[in-house]
């Protein structure tokens, strides 16, 4: 068993006075894929932020290879190596694709740009095409490349992935799923995932866990998960 | 024809000082989506500070053109820090404690701020006029009309040359900071997405600072060459040239930097030539009379962008 780079224990994150994490154990071991399924609304986004520090728990502790980062201010947690493609893209709809690249290299070592600009350009490169674009005038599936792209650009430690399936074309989907597990299988990239799309998600997955209203509901292994029927039925019916 | 020239002149004089202080207007709205109402009394306090300094350093402009040149240089550093200096400590008491408070809390503790500098000024340095003989002198006649009823001379004044080129420079290192340097990217990525830039490892609350302190900075230029301009000061100016600045950025397009110069130079315009043509006592009536008519017909301003954006 390879050691745990990622530890959350019982975490409850509130808006205002609702709920949406109530006690989150889960844990990111350094060199594998862990997935997180559920349906929306069930605080997947809300665990990605609070593991990214901005959004703040209530309760619980977050831990980071051996450092405790729940209280830790956002921006210092991305200096310590955990890059986020967040839900939406977030895209900087007015910095060009090269701009938004050198915005992910904030926290990376400036000597390593150019060589990093040049594999997001070769894993995808409709975005070294259009690199003095704008990214407000990228279509939804080049932003989500660029989003995972800018994410890289921080040589992350931990990368956390959410929903980069969202509203993309099958086969944009599954470019972007096989760059995922390049990236894990070539670099030992520790990726934690949050995905609708559990098919994918979970053929990926060395470790899974599902969440239902902020609760984490079962966990096992990719395959066990695709295995059980009560998965099968909430999630997989007619996803594929 | 050459009182019109001589008109422009003026007016696109006074417009660079008000495109130096829209700047800090715009560029906080960008940023944190507030208009810093105290942003016009800090550019007076720049200037009170001016005067403070040319008085201890004992400057009169009788020592020579380089002396006087470097020893206002030396006056605008000290301006620089100690407005900056205001400016942060206002956000980072005044301001930052309000953040995702409702959006009208840091307006109401702007205002606030705004009387308070007033009022430190007016207590501190007495609320009489501070006159001070002119430093910069002399100029060059660049026109010459003479007709029956006499004779009419376009001038162009040092002083006016200084304001223009300094204002010609400092947009030129502030575009430069804006668009090339890695301050200026972190500066543009807060404003379209503060969580994002966080995520990325930038310090959010850092670069809102280093936000007030540029416009601190560059209102405090304004502010020594309006009092050179005007020869005299008092703790009331930052009122009006920051209710006309702001007009001017939102003129431009309220968000925007190139609008917001646009913006200053326009409202120097139209001040100048009403002035001119029309009555001195109205002039500040056209300015706001603009400003009221940029609202209700063009809310975008000259150069603000139309939120139009893929989501």
């Amino acid at each position: 068993m390879s050691k745990t780079l990622l530890s959350c224990r019982g975490v409850e994150t509130f808006y205002g006075k609702i709920q949406a994490l109530k006690g989150i154990d889960m844990d990111v071991p350094e060199g594998k894929i862990v997935t997180l399924i559920g349906s929306n609304g069930a605080g997947k986004s809300t665990l990605m932020m609070t593991i990214s520090g901005a959004q703040r728990a209530r309760k619980g502790s977050i831990t980071f290879d051996g450092q405790d980062i729940t209280k830790m201010p956002a921006h210092h947690i991305a200096h310590l190596g955990i890059s986020q493609s967040p839900e939406g893209r977030r895209i900087f709809p007015r910095m060009t694709v090269l701009e938004n690249l050198q915005m992910g290299a904030t926290v990376s070592d400036p000597k390593y740009f150019d060589e990093d600009t040049k594999m997001v350009f070769e894993m995808f490169p409709i975005l070294g095409k259009r690199s003095g674009q704008r990214g407000g005038t990228l279509s939804g599936g080049e932003q989500q490349m660029l989003a995972i792209g800018r994410a890289l650009m921080a040589r992350p430690r931990l990368l956390l992935l959410d929903e980069p399936s969202l509203g993309l074309a099958p086969i944009i989907v599954k470019q972007i799923f096989s760059v995922i597990r390049e990236l894990n299988q070539r670099q030992g990239l520790t990726v934690f995932l949050v995905e609708q799309n559990a098919f994918h998600a979970l053929k990926l997955a060395h470790q899974a866990y599902v969440m239902v209203n902020g609760n984490i509901t079962i966990s096992g292994t990719g395959k066990e998960l695709l295995a059980k029927p009560e998965i099968r039925a909430a999630y997989l019916e007619g996803s594929h | 024809m050459e009182y019109f020239l001589q008109q422009l002149i003026n007016g696109i004089t006074l417009g660079s000082i008000y495109g130096l202080i829209a700047i800090g207007y715009t560029m906080v709205y960008g940023i944190i989506g507030m208009i810093n109402f105290a942003h016009g009394d800090v550019f007076m306090v720049g200037g009170f500070v001016s005067v403070i300094a040319l008085i201890m350093f004992g400057i009169t402009g009788g020592g020579g053109v380089f002396i006087t040149l470097l020893a206002l240089i030396l006056v605008v550093l000290i301006a620089m820090i100690i407005a900056a200096a205001f400016n942060w400590t206002i956000e980072r008491l005044a301001y930052r404690p309000l953040r995702g408070s409702f959006r009208l809390a840091p307006l109401i503790s702007a205002i606030g701020m705004s009387i308070v500098l007033q009022e430190f000024v007016r207590v501190a340095q007495g609320g009489r006029p501070k006159p001070l003989q002119p430093i910069v002198t002399g100029g060059m006649e660049i026109m010459k009309r003479t007709s029956e009823n006499g004779e009419f001379v376009v001038r162009l004044s040092n002083m006016q040359i200084i304001i223009v080129i300094t204002t010609l420079i400092l947009m030129a290192i502030f575009t430069a900071i804006i668009t090339r340097t890695s301050l200026g990217r972190a500066q543009r990525a807060c404003e379209q997405d503060m969580k994002m830039a966080s995520l990325l490892g930038i310090d959010v609350d850092k670069t809102i600072s280093i936000t007030f302190i540029i416009g601190a900075a560059l209102a405090a230029v304004a502010g020594l060459m309006f009092f050179l301009y005007y020869g005299v000061t008092d703790f009331y100016v930052g009122f009006l040239a920051g209710i006309k600045a702001f007009t001017a950025a939102v003129l431009g397009g309220i968000g925007s930097l190139p609008g917001a110069m646009l913006g200053g130079i326009i409202i120097g315009l139209i001040e100048t030539f009403w002035s001119a043509y029309f009555t001195v006592e109205y002039k500040d009536v056209a300015a706001f009379a603009m400003l009221a008519a940029v609202l209700i017909f063009m809310p975008q301003g000259i150069l603000g962008r139309p939120e139009v954006e893929k989501v």
